[in-house]
């Protein structure tokens, strides 16, 4: 079957006892298919790590189930498990060199000497380390300790490879480029991956699929697209990337996935993916700031004030207030279009296809 | 630019420096002198004393320590002592430092202290209890005859059981340090790898831990080698070198083959010493911060479980047993004779003792705060000032923790029984020889753990404190020592503690006028009054208790948050 190769069902891992209880993981469901990338995504303390960690089999689920190909590993200790880890510090063995570390997991399944050593320099001119097999871990870059981590991990041919926050102690440059090979080799070996990280642009180009959590849940499992245009509420809407809530009424179901809503006494039509909106109903319009357009103050549009403008070369961005709100508008390119000045009202359009709706949050700010 | 020519203007920069802050050049000037004197000047008397028979240079001492028994002897059985108690003592420490880090052992809190206890009590003690217990009419002694037969406490079995107690807690404290600092992700990376709890023990743990181990050993192996309360006690007909110096120096008035054992004595430890600190330390994969790291998988099987478990609880057991018997020996009428339980021990020792305990109190109580100022002054200097000779500083203040207390005792006796141009005082006799041996021998561990807590601290706080116009000595009183408060404060309880129960040294040094307790109960013990040295240890070990206390009240209170004394040693 090669659907749901990793199957998480109604993971729950509760710390602490009494009345001092943590819910980290809540109810997490979650499906992975073979060779997918998956990443958890959410600021810290979200439960992704607890997650990785019950998958690993560092933590035992307090209720709820793991299977790896249908077979249930819940409770099977991690050494016993077929996933390996590439953890946050690397933890590379300070005794041993890079060929001992990384041949480490085979020496231990009592593999044969030669099969260790051909697998071993297979998969050390891989990542790329030629040269480097006698070397201490101590001796070797951040980026280099990296990939001593994803071979040792990855030599162990494991069913899901996990990966927790492996690029966060490389800086910025090389954790774009890391990331890109880490893509690279995960869909030529094309294994099964599961990768934490809080960083949403790492999240957005490693991915097949992105699982936001917050508060121990999950807020919202699709493809980076999907995350990006049709976030389902407000917290994955406001997390992933910058967007602008207006309050607004559905005023008519126009049809299975259109609806017309009024906003700031203004209408307009959006598609909407589900058809969960009823008529009356309170939502929030979200609009992406690069989604806006600006124009000289013209009758019957909807209208803001200019209160701040700050110039990045490549884009302009204006904070504009509509009565109560404030609206942040992104324009790329600002030379081909016109400058408007701060305290100047300005008419505001919005890209149609751009428009995207859920419904409406008590929001605590 | 030659290296010469850089070096010469690094050096009068430095000078320059000094030129600048008259303060700071006058306190490195009386340091050096301080130690030179009170350091290094001891052990040289020690040395030349050694070369000279009838106050003729004469190097025969050294010619007969091959030759003559009373040389070799005592050196094998000291260094037999030494190995077997190290090994013994580390491997005891190992077994509860990987059961408290590393296990779901539950009353964590009860085995740590249990196992640190022996180092707030009088080195001599134990050898006390194994005497009441295991001695010619000891409690035990008839049901142990009837299982192994015939047997003497004295002796090497009865020692190394004995400083096994005594110094096992040392190696527990290096060990727990260490463990507690292995990051937790690489036993899980080795498991996650398919290691079984043997396998990620075999191949990580213990190779990770092996220098900390080597570590434990040496310094275990130092103070064994270097104990002299606990043979002087029980070692019977086995010489050992620290009891022989002794012997040879009070009993025998033979300055010149005492001070050459005294120098056998320093040959073990100093070369474990310069092991332990500039071979081990740099081969060390484990940096122990203190700061102890995260949440550890702790999910061993029984059959690591349960040997462990044995171990702690066995060892937690004969503690008990033995600090129990010195309250249950306290309380008997007439040691051997007379059971009945009665309190007129410690009616006696405070008739007795009373003059002891006060002298002792008095003495530590006066070089305690100096110890602790002087130590972290020093560490201060140590690690953020730039001055020549300050490796030598370093180097010479660490020193006195690798030279035995019967080396320095014997030490102070030459050097300060006249007058020199390095001391225009005679100090035998008066209660400073025994405050300023209290002082320098306890300062190292001041300095150590002063250096542990100021390399935790950016240096940028103190030079923003200079910037803003303060010089060396207000940023010192008014920057670094509230941070560095709690450590100076555990420095000062170690120290306390050290100085009540001080023997090896301070016996050379007391006299009828300034006496300490501790030399009083081994006289006690001498005299076979073992009740009244149970009820005068218990005493020491009560007064050491309450002062802990204080102390601990006066950290909580200073610094919020502040970490609980630590006692290193």
């Amino acid at each position: 079957m090669k659907q749901d190769y990793l199957v998480l069902e109604k993971l729950t891992k509760v710390f602490g006892s009494g009345k001092n209880t943590i819910t980290a993981v809540d109810k997490v469901n979650l499906q992975v298919k073979k060779g997918e990338l998956i990443t958890l995504l959410g600021p810290s303390g979200c439960g992704k790590t607890t997650t990785l960690r019950m998958i690993a089999g560092f933590e035992f689920p307090t209720s709820g189930k793991i299977f790896i190909e249908d077979k249930e590993i819940s409770l099977i200790p991690p050494n016993r498990r077929p996933t390996t880890m590439v953890f946050q510090n690397y933890a590379l063995f300070p005794h041993m060199t890079v060929f001992e570390n990384i041949a480490y997991g085979l020496k231990i399944r009592r593999e044969a000497a030669k099969n260790i050593r051909e697998k071993t320099e297979k998969i050390i001119s891989l990542v790329g380390l030629e040269g480097l097999s006698e070397r201490s871990p101590a001796h070797l870059s951040g980026g280099q300790q990296q990939r001593v981590s994803l071979a040792r991990s990855l030599i162990m041919e494991p069913k899901v490879l996990l990966l927790d926050e492996p690029l966060s102690n490389l800086d910025a440059k090389l954790r774009v480029s890391t990331r890109l090979e880490i893509r690279k080799l995960q869909q030529r070996v094309g294994i099964t991956s599961v990768y934490v990280t809080h960083d949403q642009e790492e999240a957005m180009t490693l991915s097949d699929r992105v699982v936001i959590m917050n508060a121990g849940k999950i807020q919202q499992i699709g493809t980076p697209q999907e995350i990006y245009a049709h976030p389902v509420n407000y917290f994955v809407a406001d997390f992933i990337g910058k967007a602008n809530f207006l309050e607004g009424r559905v005023e008519d179901v126009i049809s299975k996935d259109k609806v017309l809503v009024e906003v700031k006494n203004k209408k307009y039509e959006v598609f909407t993916l589900k058809d969960s909106f009823s008529k009356g109903e309170k939502i929030f319009l979200i609009i992406r700031p690069e989604s806006v357009e600006l124009e000289a103050k013209k009758p019957n549009t909807l209208t803001g004030i200019v209160r701040q403008l700050i110039y990045l070369g490549s884009r302009m961005i204006y904070e504009i207030k509509i009565d109560k709100d404030h609206l942040t508008v992104e324009i790329t390119n600002p030379q081909e279009h016109k400058a408007f000045s701060s305290g100047e009202e300005v008419s505001i359009n919005f890209q149609k296809k751009s428009l995207h709706i859920i419904p409406y949050e008590e929001i605590k700010k | 630019m030659s290296n010469t020519q850089r070096k010469i203007r690094e050096i009068i920069g430095q000078l320059r420096l000094i030129w600048k802050e008259p303060l700071l050049f006058i306190s490195i000037l009386a340091i050096f002198y301080f130690l030179l004197t009170f350091v290094a000047f001891p052990i040289f008397q020690v040395f030349k004393t050694s070369l000279y028979t009838n106050g003729k240079l004469d190097i025969s001492n050294y010619l007969a320590i091959f030759s003559k028994r009373y040389y070799f002897q005592p050196f094998l059985n000291s260094v037999i002592l030494g190995v077997c108690t190290a090994t013994i003592g580390t491997i005891v420490g190992f077994i509860f430092a990987y059961a408290l880090t590393r296990t779901t052992l539950p009353f964590k809190n009860f085995f740590r202290t249990t196992a640190t206890f022996p180092i707030i009590s009088p080195p001599f003690v134990v050898a006390l209890a194994a005497i009441l217990l295991f001695g010619r009419s000891g409690s035990l002694t008839p049901y142990l005859i009837k299982i192994i037969g015939p047997y003497s406490i004295y002796g090497l079995g009865g020692l190394i059981i004995v400083e096994t107690i005594a110094y096992a807690p040392t190696a527990f404290l290096v060990l727990y340090g260490i463990l507690q600092a292995i990051d937790p992700a690489l036993e899980e990376a080795s498991m996650d790898l398919g290691a079984s709890d043997i396998k990620v023990f075999s191949t990580i743990t213990l190779p990770l831990t092996t220098p900390g181990i080597a570590s434990a050993w040496l310094l275990v192996f130092i103070q064994s080698v270097a104990d002299f309360g606990n043979p002087m006690v029980i070692s019977g007909d086995f010489r050992v070198l620290s009891v022989q110096a002794f012997l040879q120096i009070t009993g025998m008035y033979d300055l010149s083959r005492g001070s050459t054992l005294a120098i056998l004595l320093l040959l073990p430890t100093l070369t474990a010493f310069f092991i332990q600190k500039y071979w081990i330390s740099k081969r060390s994969y484990v940096t122990v911060t203190g700061k102890p790291t995260g949440a550890m998988v702790k999910r061993v099987g029984w059959y690591i479980k349960i040997p462990i478990y044995t171990g702690c609880v066995g060892f937690t057991g004969i503690i008990f047993l033995f600090y129990g018997m010195i309250i249950y020996g306290s309380l008997q009428t007439l040691w051997g004779v007379d059971s009945t339980l009665t309190l007129k021990n410690y009616i006696e020792m405070f008739q007795v003792g009373k003059d002891y305990l006060i002298d002792s109190l008095t003495l530590s109580t006066v070089a305690t705060p100096i110890t602790g100022i002087l130590g972290m002054f020093l560490a201060f200097l140590i690690i953020r000032k730039k001055f020549i000779g300050r490796g030598l500083m370093e180097f010479i203040s660490m020193l006195t923790f690798a030279v035995p207390g019967t080396v320095v005792g014997i030490g102070y006796i030459l050097a300060f029984n006249q007058k020199t141009i390095l001391f225009p005082f005679v100090l035998t006799g008066t209660a400073w020889i025994i405050i300023t041996l209290l002082i320098f021998r306890n300062m190292p561990v001041g300095i150590r753990s002063g250096i542990a807590s100021l390399q935790q601290i950016d240096p940028s706080i103190e030079e923003a404190s200079t910037d803003l116009g303060a010089d060396s000595n207000i940023t010192f009183r008014r920057i670094t020592l509230p941070m560095i408060a709690p450590a100076f404060f555990s420095g000062l309880a170690y120290s306390f503690v050290k100085a009540m129960t001080a023997i090896s040294a301070v016996i050379f040094v007391v006299s009828g006028k300034w006496n300490l307790i501790t030399v009083a109960i081994l006289g006690f013990v001498d005299n076979f009054k073992y009740a009244q040295a149970a009820a005068m240890s218990l005493t020491v070990i009560f007064i050491v208790l309450i002062a802990l206390g204080i102390i601990q009240l006066i950290v909580n209170r200073i610094g919020k948050g502040a970490r609980n004394i630590e006692i290193i040693s």
